[in-house]
């Protein structure tokens, strides 16, 4: 139930630069996300796939152009916009990046700590729908990080990026690391959660099965630029070369006759 | 700022609840109070209707809220019922509903104060006993590495323990010398204000020299190497162990005791005698620049004096402790590196408990040494 009708334009990259250093990693990027899909973000190792992520998520400065999230300009905002903006995203890290000294409970209690002004029995019970809405055990609440296997600890981490309700998430290679079941099951719960939440999400992977199954949109970057947007259709498509290796090569077909 | 309603009206034996604007993580906070004066203000109706009509959004936290109403009433055994829920919203109702089905576990009843503070100090027993138990284990792990280097299994690393060397002991010379300096002072600047009221200034030169030789050098030295080295240590050993380094040394064959704390431990007991040296001797300077410029007796008397009444042994009765202290030191140090587990707390954990624990047997230790030198009559 979010302000925005499917197919807005709920992110907007223009003409983007970012750097480090002498070297442009990303120069002159646009990419628009609508409201209410999937898109998967591919790239080559050290496209900026995952420095493009930071810097709209505001960890990484840019060079040029400019960013807009839900109609606004992040360059724009006072701090206290901005923070009233992060409370509209979630962001699951590629490593999950859980508060190793606090509980899963604690961690996903973290933000409606910091932001909303909650009973201990309400925040408890939802951390526990969250724990029950990405899969987890009830017993893994009161679990460290460091006693959770590794798909134990991305579901942890999405329901903590799942904790105020956002309306975008952000998933840093979700499946990386997981058996293709954990990995299968963990894209259904993409889904599912986008279905019922009216999530958009914004996916960073590697994961061919995953572009597959549940993107709804693709966008390919490479030489610092998105060469190409479109369905995983429109990429076997597409003459650029990359596209054609990476999608064309033994571990692509294999997943489209799985697809 | 989105804003939620909340208005509840008695139809007869009927309690109907209408809801509106937007119940979302935003006005979960305002709204909980006045949910939870509903419920208990509601009475005992026979039914209760929740109206979703004027509701604009609903995300799970305003969701949960709401079914905290459903489940109030339903506790006390009266129906409820839902009405004008939008699409979205029955999802996101429905998906609430499933997660929160199973009742929440009830904790564990908490033991009475007495019980647990007996526990804890009964924990407190065996974690003592378990660390000293682990300190002999891996004393024993230590000495069968150095065999192993004897018997050929093993390798001496001489390039690690240069370098170790450099970090414990050349680098901490500076910081070393100043403050076992300063304290010489000190202990210089106390002796000769009270002994100035017997006359017996000069004896400053006996305290000096032998409470620094035979005690202090050797004492602050050591506590000085504990923070500084001891806490160092811990924290390589213990994040190498959060990062699976130390299961990699093992599955390629190489023993973590003789490449990481063996030449940290040779470093140590070869650096901590040559602190104390340095330290010894910056601290005589130390009380013999605050004896001439504070007890007005000229360096060449201090010296001359020092010579005349302190003798060698003084000087072997500190020397021969520092390589003890060095050994208690790094054992400390290294054990609880090798325990730190997963959380960055555990390391935080595991390098406090290393410094304290070995400054604290530093001193236990310095004690025992004092007794049997006493008892030498040395």
């Amino acid at each position: 139930m979010a302000d925005y009708a499917s197919g807005d334009i709920i992110i907007s990259v223009r003409d983007v630069a970012i750097g480090f250093g002498e070297r442009l990693i990303i120069d002159g990027l646009d990419l628009d996300v609508h409201a209410g899909e999937v898109l998967g973000v591919v790239g080559g190792s050290g496209t900026g796939k995952s420095v493009l992520t930071r810097c709209i998520i505001g960890l990484v400065p840019k060079r040029r152009g400019k960013i807009t999230v839900f109609d606004q300009d992040l360059d724009t905002l006072s701090r206290a916009e901005h923070k009233a903006i992060e409370r509209r995203w979630g962001v699951l890290f590629q490593h999950g990046a859980l508060f190793s000294s606090l509980t899963v409970k604690q961690n996903i209690q973290v933000p409606l700590r910091e932001y909303l002004k909650l009973s201990e029995p309400l925040m408890d019970e939802i951390a526990r729908l969250k724990i029950a809405m990405v899969g987890l055990r009830a017993d893994a609440a009161d679990k460290y990080p460091s006693e959770l296997s590794g798909g134990m600890i991305k579901r942890a981490a999405l329901a903590r990026a799942l904790a105020l309700d956002p309306e975008i998430v952000f998933l840093d290679e979700p499946t990386s690391g997981l058996d293709p079941i954990g990995a299968e099951e963990f894209d259904t719960l993409i889904r599912t959660l986008r279905d019922t939440l009216g999530l958009t999400v914004y996916m960073v992977t590697h994961d061919l099965d995953s572009l597959a199954r549940i993107c709804d949109r693709i966008a390919a970057l490479a030489d610092g630029k998105v060469i190409a947007t479109g369905t995983m259709e429109d990429m076997l498509r597409h003459p650029h070369p990359w596209l054609k290796k990476y999608f064309g090569g033994e571990r692509a077909r294999a997943a489209r006759v799985k697809a | 700022m989105p804003e939620a309603q909340l208005a509840s009206r008695v139809d007869g034996s009927r309690l109907t609840v209408a809801l509106g604007g937007t119940w979302t993580a935003e006005t979960a906070g305002d709204m909980e109070p006045r949910v939870a004066s509903l419920i208990a203000e509601g009475g005992s109706p026979q039914s209760v209707l929740l109206d979703f009509t004027a509701v604009q959004r609903l995300d799970t936290l305003g969701g949960t809220l709401v079914r905290g109403i459903e489940m109030a009433f339903g506790a006390r055994g009266i129906p409820v019922q839902r009405e004008g829920l939008s699409k979205a919203g029955a999802a996101i109702y429905a998906e609430i509903a499933d997660g929160l089905a199973e009742p929440a576990p009830t904790p564990a009843k908490p033991k009475p104060v007495i019980v647990q503070g007996l526990d804890k100090v009964g924990e407190q027993m065996v974690e003592a006993g378990r660390d000293l138990v682990a300190l002999v284990s891996f004393f024993g792990e230590v000495v069968a590495a150095v065999g192993s280097i004897f018997t050929g299994v093993g390798r001496f690393r001489l390039a690690a323990v240069v370098n170790q060397l450099d970090r414990v002991a050349f680098r901490a010379v500076p910081i070393m010398a100043l403050i076992t300096f300063l304290i010489g002072g000190i202990i210089a600047q106390q002796g000769i204000f009270f002994f100035r009221d017997f006359g017996a200034d000069t004896y400053v030169v006996d305290l000096v020299a032998i409470l620094t030789l035979r005690e202090i050098g050797v004492l602050i030295v050591s506590i000085m190497v504990a923070g500084r080295t001891g806490s160092a240590f811990t924290a390589e050993i213990g994040s190498m162990k959060m990062r699976e380094e130390i299961d990699a040394l093992r599955v390629m064959g190489l023993n973590p005791v003789e490449v990481l704390v063996l030449p940290r431990l040779m470093a140590l007991v070869l650096g901590l005698p040559i602190l104390t040296f340095i330290g010894n001797l910056s601290a005589i300077m130390g009380g013999a620049v605050v004896a001439q410029f504070y007890g007005q007796i000229p360096i060449d008397i201090f010296f001359t004096r020092m010579q005349e009444e302190v003798s060698q042994r003084h000087i072997w009765v500190g020397l021969i402790k520092a390589p003890f202290m060095a050994l208690i030191i790094g054992l400390v140090a290294c054990i609880e590196g090798m325990r730190v587990k997963g959380s960055a707390e555990s390391l935080g954990q595991q390098t406090t408990a290393s410094v304290v624990k070995a400054i604290f047997l530093v001193i236990v230790l310095d004690g025992l040494f004092a007794i049997f030198f006493a008892s030498l009559g040395y």
